[in-house]
């Protein structure tokens, strides 16, 4: 029997790595398998290769049990491959049907014919239960909708092989159980679908058959019915994991963060939190949860005085905050891991000494009569490599060579360091592996244990499920309802982040 | 004088300034939307302004007569095309700032069109005046059509007519024909656009070559219908003029169609002000400042804001995230 598609002994070297080392993958008709492994393991490059991005330092490609070439994305797609990209390959000033026949024009006299370009886009979208909008701009539609253009796009060309790279990482979980019906369907309709995935839970709910890689080496390849989450994880990272849960007793304390009537404006003056009102406890973590774009970002740099506030207050350990100067709201005791890691976390081009003390560089004992003392700096950014398993040759090594999970690590080495009453995480773990996000779990956890106040803020559910002793769902810039973890799921939390308060009103 | 008699010098004026604009913004229009910043049109115009002289000069003295001036715009076109490749190159290829390499072709083009005419004309800084320039004419027929024939129709050039009607024929290329949306495409989303197998530097090329292009007719047009000779003062902010109407415009054929005629009417007014009430009393110095003054207040205070196409400005590399 042939393979859809078979990749033999595939080796790939870049400067310094070998991304691919002999890996074998082999993806039968009509099935859903998975390409399973950690950051960094290999994933991209493979799919990369198959769909002609890089060539191959060694290895064969099969398609169909026919000997391929695959120079470019059009070979790719001749050979009726497609690929769903991670970031998508959209254009948002143009419409839905635009962006699907760029490239492939219908014409008309030599004339675009877009006519005939939206009768093809909708007979498309019908034959496959995929529903956009052909004339909508792309820029207003909704990210599960832009998806499913990038999948009318493949199909458009014909392909019969599907590459989905990371397709749920921008989605919500009502967005996901819909992704995972239309493959299924595109599997019945005699699709075969490659997903990549670092995340256990779609390989058991949508895949037949899994390949697992690390390092660039192929580990094994099984059918999804002869294994188990837990084994599939070990195998990904080469060893045991234990799964944080927050199972220290519940006793929250005093209030540490007090928020009330906040409004705040986003960067283009609308006002995206509207009226919101808020409060942390010491000894609890309270997870935020909400699709992107509701008020987020905003209400986190609305606290760490980022971003002006337009109504209302904000206390910390009964102290007003509102509007004043980041060092005085540091000072006030908070500690803030933010979203975008290399552009608001470190400053990349410094050592990781010197990102260590990025708050505290000029209070004694790290500088004295205005000048810096190096040798206190390097001891306590040892001791911080040595307490968070930072791997780094030295703490002179420049942050911006840093790996992504270590990077954060030193983000929350230096924040928890300094032992606030109030820790802002946001999206802590996002990009992250199994083995660094079990790390900053524990780490965030600890910080509960010892009374301190965490305020999560995460797209990832599971991670608010299994860390939050509170969750308060944000929607349209305010807390729409607060629920406790032990008594909700994750559908419940997906009709309230889409808006729905419970009893199934939309509001 | 009446309101009537003031139009009849201003329109024809407007339009008469307002062409070499609309040429050189349209092809900013074509380089910009394919994701090259192109500073260099006043460069270009330069080096279509030089070559129609000469070309018209030399097509003089072949015997062609009346036809010279308008097979020189078409040999400065040519021109225009083969400068705008060096900036091509340089930013496309070699993937330099485009800012910088814009200005480089500006600083080029002024040189090298000095250089060369002290090296044709025996070290004078000036070409001699050309005898046949496109001249000012009443269009038979819609120049005799009551109130709107002399404002419209008389004392114009047909090369302000054929600006006007190839503006709305770019307009149809970049938004009709699979080639304007391609070469949008990559312009906006140039990754995307490759996954689809377009070949990215191919078409900013061609978004940059149909700028040389038009810059080059541009300065041709001002050449043969204004100044008649060239000197190095003789495109003096005309290509900067250009890209404020594009920006102004909005990136878009017709906007920069209007933008042009816009800062055309600036332009009219100044060099028109002498003859018309009221202004010719003003001080010379504030009309001819008028048109620059002018650009700065509408690009500061009415563009609102400018959407230039995504990826304009930003080199292309493959493979990279």
């Amino acid at each position: 029997m042939s393979y859809a598609i078979e990749m033999r002994h595939i080796r790939k070297e870049f400067p310094g790595i070998v991304a691919n080392d002999n890996i074998t993958l082999q993806v039968e008709e009509g099935e859903i398998h998975a390409l399973f492994g950690e950051n960094g393991a290999g994933k991209s490059t493979l799919m990369n290769i198959l769909f002609g991005l890089y060539q191959p330092d060694q290895g064969e490609l099969y398609v169909h049990g026919k000997k391929a070439v695959i120079n470019d994305p059009n070979d790719a797609t001749r050979l009726g491959i497609g690929m769903v990209h991670q970031h998508f390959m959209l254009i948002d000033k143009f419409t839905v049907a635009e962006n699907i026949i760029l490239g492939r024009e219908p014409k008309k006299h030599g004339l675009l014919d877009m006519a005939k370009a939206v009768k093809i886009v909708k007979e498309l979208s019908e034959k496959y239960g995929l529903d956009v909008d052909p004339y909508q701009k792309v820029e207003d539609i909704t990210v599960g909708m832009q998806q499913r253009v990038e999948i009318l796009k493949t199909l458009y060309r014909g392909s019969d092989i599907l590459i989905f790279d990371e397709p749920t990482a921008v989605l919500t979980p009502i967005e996901i159980k819909e992704l995972i019906v239309i493959m299924k369907r595109l599997v019945s309709e005699g699709k075969s679908i490659i997903l990549i995935t670092h995340k256990l839970k779609e390989i058991f709910e949508a895949c037949d058959r899994c390949t697992v890689i690390r390092r660039g080496k192929n580990i094994d390849t099984m059918s999804i019915s002869e294994t188990n989450p837990s084994d599939l994880a070990s195998m990904m990272v080469g060893r045991k994991i234990h799964v944080q849960v927050n199972d220290a007793p519940y006793d929250p304390k005093e209030k540490v963060l007090e928020i009330e009537h906040l409004n705040v404006l986003d960067s283009r003056k609308v006002n995206v939190i509207k009226d919101l009102h808020l409060s942390v406890h010491g000894g609890e973590i309270l997870g935020i949860a909400g699709v992107d774009g509701n008020g987020q970002t905003e209400l986190i740099e609305a606290i760490a005085g980022l971003r002006k506030v337009k109504e209302g207050t904000i206390k910390l350990n009964g102290q007003d905050i509102t509007n004043q100067k980041t060092r005085k709201i540091v000072e006030a005791g908070l500690g803030y891991i933010p979203e975008d890691r290399q552009k608001h976390g470190l400053v990349l081009d410094f050592t990781i000494g010197e990102n260590m003390v990025l708050q505290t560089y000029y209070k004694k004992p790290y500088a004295e009569s205005g000048v810096l003392k190096n040798k206190v700096i390097t001891k306590k950014a040892e001791q911080l490599i040595q307490e968070f398993d930072i791997r780094t040759p030295s703490e002179k090594t420049l942050a911006r060579s840093l790996s992504g999970g270590n990077q954060q690590k030193v983000i929350v080495a230096r924040e928890v360091d300094r032992s606030p009453q109030l820790l802002i995480a946001a999206q802590p773990t996002r990009g992250l592996d199994i083995g660094a996000i079990e790390f900053i779990h524990g780490k965030l956890l600890d910080e509960k244990k010892k009374g301190k106040a965490v305020l999560l803020v995460s797209f990832e559910l599971d991670e608010i499920l299994h860390l939050s002793d509170r969750i308060a769902v944000i929607y349209e810039g305010n807390i729409i309802d607060i629920v406790n973890p032990k008594e909700t799921d994750e559908n419940e939390l997906g009709l309230l982040m889409a808006g729905r308060k419970k009893g199934g009103a939309e509001s | 004088m009446s309101l009537f008699e003031v139009l009849t010098i201003i329109i024809p004026s407007t339009l008469l300034t307002a062409a070499p604009l609309i040429f050189t913004s349209l092809g900013g229009v074509f380089s910009e939307r394919s994701g090259v910043v192109n500073i260099g049109l006043e460069g270009l115009m330069a080096v279509g302004a030089f070559t129609a002289a000469i070309s018209t000069l030399g097509l003089e003295r072949a015997g062609l007569g009346d036809a010279s001036p308008w097979i020189a715009i078409l040999i400065a076109a040519v021109a225009g095309g083969i400068f705008s490749l060096i900036h091509a190159v340089v930013s496309i290829s070699f993937r330099a700032d485009q800012t910088v390499s814009g200005v480089a072709l500006n600083f080029l083009a002024a040189g090298l069109t000095i250089f060369l005419v002290k090296m044709i004309f025996d070290g004078k800084g000036q070409t001699p005046y050309i005898s046949h320039n496109i001249d000012k004419i009443s269009i038979p027929g819609l120049s005799k059509i009551p109130f709107i024939g002399p404002i419209f129709f008389q004392q114009v050039t047909y090369t302000s007519y054929l600006a006007i009607l190839v503006s709305v024929f770019v307009w149809f290329i970049i938004f009709k024909t699979p080639f304007g949306l391609r070469l949008r495409s990559v312009g906006e989303h140039p990754a995307a656009a490759d996954t689809l197998g377009i070949n990215v530097s191919r078409m900013r090329y061609i978004g940059v070559a149909l700028s040389g292009v038009f810059g080059g007719i541009g300065g041709a047009v001002y050449l043969v219908t204004i100044t008649s000779n060239y000197s190095v003062t003789t495109i003096a902010g005309q290509g900067f003029l250009a890209l404020a109407a594009l920006v102004f415009g909005k990136w878009h054929p017709i906007g920069a169609m209007g933008a042009s005629l816009f800062f055309g009417f600036a332009q009219a007014l100044s060099i028109t002000s002498q003859q018309i009430p009221y202004l010719d009393r003003l001080p010379s110095v504030i009309m001819l400042t008028a048109p620059y003054v002018l650009t700065l207040i509408v690009l500061t205070g009415f563009v609102g804001r400018a959407e230039a196409p995504k990826a304009d400005g930003v080199p292309y590399i493959k493979g990279q995230r």
